[in-house]
């Protein structure tokens, strides 16, 4: 009965990461993309959470925490380039 | 397997999956930039926290195995996760994305030409 359960909610979360890539796919504009690969990324987080339940193995735990940090780097480089133009800034530009 | 045990880790994995099929739905069929934001944002951390939550109790009551770098994720999304949300909402807005032409209020608008002018 567990195991259905895990599956299922596998499934769920796998359905939503097809939305989702529909809207990276189609999305009128760049932000609407960025929104849409943040939410992947923490989509995949559940993945590997669900995964590592089915698959009965704690070696997976980690990359949780990986995931998460990068996909909230990402998002911020993206989010700095498209206000500014630039993700770091030099002290001498301004 | 304790039903009890199953039960609760069980719903919190089906909480969290139904969660993260309202962000997809949400994304699909919300009008602009910032109303699907506002879903994206919201209801996949949480969905995550409660799969994550469910993970933890599961590997915890399971296998008598307290993982801690779980907590430190469910404490890192909690965190992150609006962050990011507002940092993409603030850099679509001053790039100029238009707001759904429904939308009534726009309380930016006066100090974005503010600023516009002082330039």
């Amino acid at each position: 009965m567990f195991e259905l359960v895990v599956y299922i909610s596998l499934v769920c979360v796998s359905i939503s990461m097809l939305g989702l890539i529909y809207r990276v796919i189609k999305g009128p504009s760049i932000p609407d993309r960025v929104v849409a690969l943040d939410a992947i990324g923490i989509n995949l987080v559940a993945i590997i959470a669900l995964i590592s339940i089915a698959l009965k193995t704690n070696a997976f735990l980690e990359i949780i925490l990986l995931i998460g940090i990068l996909a909230f780097i990402g998002t911020v480089a993206f989010a700095k380039y498209l206000e500014k133009g630039v993700i770091i800034e030099h002290e001498r530009d301004r | 397997m304790n039903a009890i045990v199953s039960f609760v880790t069980g719903s919190f994995l089906i909480i969290g999956a139904f969660l993260s099929l309202v962000t997809a739905f949400g994304l699909l069929r919300l009008p602009d930039v910032y109303t699907r934001n506002h879903a994206a944002s919201k209801a996949a951390t949480l969905g995550v926290m409660s799969i994550l939550l469910g993970t933890f109790l599961y590997f915890f009551l399971e296998e008598g195995h307290f993982n801690s770098r779980i907590i430190l994720g469910i404490a890192f999304i909690f965190m992150t996760s609006p962050v990011a949300g507002h940092l993409i909402s603030r850099a679509a807005y001053n790039s100029g994305i238009p707001l759904w032409e429904k939308s009534v209020q726009d309380d930016l608008k006066k100090a974005k030409e503010e600023r516009k002018a002082e330039q």
